[in-house]
């Protein structure tokens, strides 16, 4: 038998396979329940680190710009990610602009914050310290990162208003929207191939 | 069907966090590698599952029923639900938009409730049917999970933007908080599903002979 770095579990239906190494754009499937075992991703760590610095960029401009803003009979307001959360957290409902403010701002700055930590130490060939709790923090954040749904909502937002006043998309429409690509490009499961390389 | 072997045969066991496939002689119960918590199977999975989903369901009534925003235009208010948010899209002929807010804050609970139910039930009565189609729903539950947090977002964003006083104000209402706590019980209850249970026979059924020496 192998040894069990060279195996492979199907995490859908515990099935065991040998892992193989793949060629760009290629993955591999389950037999028995389809479910991807592999994924080619083709991303050294220097270019995860770089693009992890251009996505916490982004991150800040997300952040300190605002989404959009609206001007209606010469009045004039605009709305950052924060704010929209602080407009959640009045009255009996503050619980769901935490749940808002961690799925929008403080998973990806997290997500982000462990990236560069874990890869900046990686480019030196060295485990980070703190790596092991730092990649299963990574694990833990993922489900609940939802910069790509935010980007959806701020879309929605923009045709729900256009009917009464006039709206304008902000910078930071346009960093969130470039930011959860990003963060789908970086955040995704093929960190864990840090555990091998390192 | 000739299938490859299972990590329960071969006496191994996969840890959820780093992927690694660790020998299970001795019976470790952290990953030896990232220190996570191992097990053959999620702990409890049938139970807990259950649970959120029957929280979210209880969750999802409110969520409908109660107003999820106020608008005041010039002095006049007008609170409104999700459906009516929808209706109001589609009676303006932007029926795009309705589309997509009607499947996110709707539809996709819906279908977790169904599809989850569905799982559910037939993991317990240890049911044979259909198992490759069954996991490929749990797969798409899976991935239509958070999209609901949607009207949460679109909420936000207009009641901070809208802030004009007596001109225009808009304000969120309580129905948004249960509508949130649905999707996150929804997601819990999708997590806490082992999709191993689908293709874990009961044994004294399919393998009678299956000496259990692992």
């Amino acid at each position: 038998m192998d040894t069990p770095e060279r195996l492979i579990i199907c995490e859908h239906c515990d099935c065991v396979y040998q892992t193989v190494t793949l060629a760009r754009h290629q993955k591999t499937l389950c037999l028995r329940c389809g479910a991807v075992l592999q994924r080619y991703s083709g991303l050294t760590i220097q270019q995860r680190l770089a693009l992890s610095c251009a996505a916490a960029v982004f991150w800040l401009f997300a952040n300190f710009y605002p989404v959009m803003s609206i001007s209606l009979k010469g009045l004039k307001n605009s709305a950052t990610l924060w704010d929209s959360v602080l407009a959640l957290s009045q009255g009996p409902i503050t619980f769901i602009a935490m749940i808002a403010a961690i799925s929008i701002i403080i998973a990806p700055a997290f997500q982000l914050v462990l990236l560069i930590w874990v890869l900046g130490f990686a480019l030196a060939a060295r485990r980070s310290p703190g790596f092991t709790l730092c990649m299963r923090w990574l694990e833990t954040l993922r489900p609940w990162s939802m910069l790509e749904v935010c980007l959806l909502g701020a879309l929605v937002a923009v045709f729900k208003l256009a009917g009464m006043l006039d709206v304008l998309p902000g910078i930071g429409l346009l960093a969130l929207a470039v930011l959860s690509l990003l963060l789908i490009r970086i955040a995704g499961r093929d960190v864990r191939d840090l555990w091998e390389v390192l | 069907m000739t299938r490859p072997p299972t990590a329960g045969e071969l006496g191994l066991c996969l840890c959820h966090s780093c992927g690694l496939v660790c020998d299970m002689t001795g019976e470790p119960d952290h990953c030896p590698r990232c220190d996570a918590p191992l097990h053959r199977r999620k702990p409890d999975s049938l139970n807990r599952t259950w649970a959120y989903l029957l929280a979210a369901l209880a969750f999802y009534v409110p969520a409908n029923l109660l107003p999820v925003m106020n608008t005041m235009m010039l002095g006049s208010g007008a609170d409104s639900t999700i459906m009516s948010g929808v209706i109001e899209f589609w009676q303006h002929g932007a029926w795009d938009i309705a589309l997509i807010i009607f499947i996110a804050s709707i539809a996709v609970p819906g279908v977790k409730f169904v599809v989850l139910s569905l799982l559910l039930i037939t993991v317990q009565r240890g049911s044979a049917w259909a198992r490759p189609e069954r996991a490929k729903l749990y797969r798409f539950v899976e991935l239509i999970g958070y999209w609901s947090m949607l009207d949460v977002l679109v909420v936000a964003l207009v009641a901070a933007l809208v802030k004009f006083k007596a001109l225009g104000d808009i304000e969120p209402r309580v129905g948004i908080l249960f509508f949130g706590l649905v999707v996150v019980f929804t997601m819990l209850s999708a997590m806490s599903f082992d999709p191993r249970l689908i293709w874990d026979s009961p044994p004294a059924k399919e393998h009678p002979d299956a000496t259990r020496s692992h």
